[in-house]
């Protein structure tokens, strides 16, 4: 099987050790994983945005960097919800609409194609809060949001009910936004910093040492929120714990 | 690890923001009353603060919903309460649902009964009208707001009113009816206890359902001391209430005529339905000898049976409750009376003809997706400075003023918690990203905004660029909230700290750990 590894910008510049963990990985289950070279970003900012049009070169670079695997993994729900339902800026010719449709999250991909069954040499001994990022959650079906009526299933806590002595805590708010929300964290700073601050509270008042996500990039702004409010919280990714960080 | 359960219900109220002297209404064995707004408290009894007022206008300008939420936000108690307010309405709202095993069904089968609707328009206005004529009722067209208020102000003058008394009406606010009539000499007395809070403190109502819902009760003291001589320092709920209701009952008794919005408008019958919880709407409906009922073209349903379906979802989704106190049916004049019909447009046939927008038309304003809004419960429905705030507002508003509104769209992070609660699913946040785009190519966005994507456009197109942008700590801290975070304010650290910038980039490691061609996957690795 070959998988083509994306690494969101984002995580590349700030959260190499991510990167890292997620290659380790998926190498672990003896997977065929390439990391292509040219690869920069998936084109959410500029989509996100309105500006379609200024995606489009980067969506391009994007399907030449990935086409031809079988599966594309990458560490963020909201990376893998941008390529697969936003990737529109670019004519679809079946090679675009290949590379979408074989771009999984890595949660996903664990959960649902490999099916792993164990990581038996992950053992996190600490209380977790689980941070769902919205896209992961309601734009790829990570888990069962709140306001639905239909049984509960999570495929993150799934994976993370296999690693050996980790305790999930549970949140007033299950699923509140963090207020990240892409180019919204700095266009309107004033309540994406309060949504991130009433979320890192949560955290800390259920009782949580770490907040664990599939997102980065909700974990830089929370991270942020925890430091200025001088919360004692510790942010790492769901592909650290999976792949045994000790913490 | 155990898995999270559904969570029970006292642990959802934070320990600290709970307040221990529960002054809600009781039932006589003593539980809380579960319907209304009534039984959402505020957090203290008593502030000084004082209320933060919505964004400021600027003619045509586009509104500013930052700097208003700002304001709002650095008004803790005010954002404290209207947060922990509005989120106790979407868990009512979330045990109702949990409650009714076919709630998604309804959902399904209320939003395919809105575009079925929606799609013979024509037909089922024609069929009301027809209807409505038959059992006596004056039906007029407004085209527009202007219209809208002519026609209602011509028939109060035919009729000699000097006094109108209202119900609250989302319709009428986006006809700017109120403002229209300060200049008529005919006084307009809203009836709606939140309305008319708002009404007496001159501003718009913040939510659709709960029009004073940003307002703590010591603001509510301070109104209806300057405005109903109260007792500025007693905020005490039952007395405010009781003084407002003395101040306000004659003047209903003695109004020349009555207005309420609808609900729903049932094609087959001809008749309105209102749903209140004040039941307000009767006294409008029912107390004057002329009743004018204002209603949007989109409120159509073909028929009395599908009403259960919205009767069910529109309480539960907006409040928490059941059913509203009152659902009332008004179908024709009472011997001696005279009964109006309004049908507006304003707008909703040109929204019909629009490919991606046309099924917020399907909205049956039950507010659930403010409620369940992160941003809105943080900002107050009076920082989007148009009548419909939240979710559906960004999406409605723009189809009234597309400069003005053009930043709205931008007011959310996308999550999408609103179009799951939304009872007629519309698929709300898909249509904020939607209007973005439209925004964009309407060249609406601001200059600065626009000009900051093509430079990140371009620098995450060509690789190499991208590569120089982030080489080193230095030059990524530089660049990179630039084009990850798009920062030329720096507004990140507004509340936040800066991430760290580590040693080097996650490709920087590969290349140095993977010295044969990248490509190869079968060169040899060096553990990292
Ligand atoms: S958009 Fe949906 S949730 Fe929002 S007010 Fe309308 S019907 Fe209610």
């Amino acid at each position: 099987m070959r998988v083509g590894l994306f690494i969101p910008c984002y995580m590349d510049a700030f959260e190499p050790e991510v990167g890292i963990a997620t290659l380790e990985l998926l190498r672990r289950f003896d997977l065929d994983v390439t990391y292509p070279f040219d690869q920069t970003c998936c084109g959410q900012p500029m989509v996100n945005t309105g500006c379609h049009e200024e995606a489009a070169a980067t969506e391009a670079l994007f399907v030449r960097n990935f086409s031809g695997f079988d599966y594309v993994v990458a560490p963020s729900g909201s990376c893998t919800h941008q390529v697969r339902e936003h990737m529109t800026a670019i004519p679809q010719t079946p090679d675009v609409v290949a590379v979408r449709a074989r771009t999984y999250e890595l949660v996903e991909f664990l959960h649902d194609v490999l099916k792993v069954d164990a990581f038996p040499w992950a053992e996190f001994p600490h209380r977790v809060s689980y941070h769902n990022n919205c896209n992961a959650l309601r734009g790829i079906g990570h888990a069962r949001p709140s306001e639905l009526h239909a049984p509960f299933y999570s495929k993150p806590l799934d994976l993370l009910a296999k690693v050996k002595g980790l305790e999930v805590v549970e949140l007033a708010r299950p699923d509140e936004c963090c207020g990240f929300g892409g180019t919204f964290c700095v266009f309107e700073p004033a309540v994406s910093a309060k949504m991130g601050h009433d979320k890192v509270r949560d955290h800390a008042r259920a009782g949580a040492a770490y907040v664990v996500s599939a997102d980065s990039s909700c974990m830089m702004h929370q991270r942020g929120s925890a430091e200025r409010l001088g919360l004692p919280l510790k942010f790492i990714h769901i592909a650290q714990v999976l792949n045994g960080a000790a913490a | 690890m155990s898995h999270p359960q559904e969570p029970d219900r006292h642990r959802m109220i934070h320990p600290d923001l709970a307040v221990s002297d529960d002054e809600a209404p009781r039932s006589p064995d003593g539980h809380r009353l579960e319907h209304g707004a009534g039984t959402s408290r505020p957090l203290r009894p008593r502030s000084h603060e004082p209320q933060p007022r919505g964004a400021r206008v600027h003619g045509h300008r586009p509104i500013d919903q930052n700097e208003a939420a700002a304001r709002f936000i650095a008004a803790p108690e005010h954002e404290q309460m209207h947060d922990e307010r509005l989120w106790d309405l979407r868990q009512k709202r979330d045990r109702q649902m949990r409650a009714i095993p076919e709630w998604e069904e309804l959902r399904e089968i209320a939003s395919r009964i809105k575009q079925h609707t929606l799609s013979h328009l024509d037909t089922y206005l024609e069929q009301f009208e027809a209807a409505a004529k038959a059992n006596g009722v004056h039906v007029h067209w407004a085209e527009d707001g202007a219209a809208h208020n002519r026609i209602v102000h011509a028939i109060l003058r035919d009729h000699g009113a000097r006094r109108l008394i209202k119900s609250k009406s989302m319709l009428t606010e986006e006809c700017g009816f109120r403002h229209y009539m300060a200049a008529s000499g005919i006084e307009v007395i809203e009836t709606d206890l939140g309305e008319r809070i708002q009404q007496l403190d001159d501003e718009d109502p913040s939510h659709i359902v709960v029009p004073a819902v940003h307002k703590l009760r010591a603001d509510v003291a301070d109104v209806f001391a300057r405005k109903l001589g109260t007792d500025p320092d007693n905020d005490d709920v039952h007395y405010l209430a009781e003084r407002q209701r003395e101040a306000t009952r004659p003047l209903i008794l003695e109004a020349d005529a009555g207005l309420t919005g609808g609900n729903f408008a049932v094609a087959e019958t001809g008749s309105i339905v209102v749903c209140t919880n004040e039941g307000n709407a009767d006294l409008s409906g029912n107390v004057p000898k002329l009743q004018i009922h204002s209603v949007g073209i989109e409120k159509i349903i073909p028929q009395v049976a599908d009403l259960g379906i919205f009767v069910r979802l529109l309480s539960r989704s907006a409040l928490g409750s059941p059913m509203t106190q009152y659902t009332s049916h008004f179908r024709g004049p009472r011997p001696g009376t005279e009964m109006h019909v309004v049908l507006v447009d304003n707008g909703r046939a040109a929204r019909l003809g629009m490919e991606e927008f046309w099924t917020s038309l399907k909205c049956i304003r039950c507010g659930a997706c403010m409620n369940t809004c992160p941003v809105y419960r943080r900002s107050g429905g009076l920082s989007y400075g148009a009548t419909y705030s939240g979710p559906i507002g960004l999406i409605l508003d723009p189809t009234f003023d597309k400069r003005k509104y053009s930043t709205l769209p931008f007011s959310s992070t996308l999550n999408g918690s609103c179009s799951n609660v939304c009872p007629v699913k519309i698929n709300i946040h898909e249509q904020i990203f939607a209007w973005r785009k439209v925004l964009a190519e309407a060249r609406e966005l601001p200059l600065v905004k626009r000009a900051m994507m093509s430079a990140a456009g371009k620098v995450l197109s060509h690789p190499a660029l991208y590569r120089t942008a982030i080489r080193t700590a230095d030059s990524a801290l530089k660049v990179l909230p630039r084009f990850v975070v798009y920062n030329p304010l720096n507004t990140w650290t507004q509340g936040r700290e800066m991430p760290p910038v580590p040693k080097s980039t996650f490709h920087d490691w590969y290349a140095a750990n993977h010295p044969a061609p990248a490509e190869d996957p079968t060169s040899p690795e060096a553990k990292p």
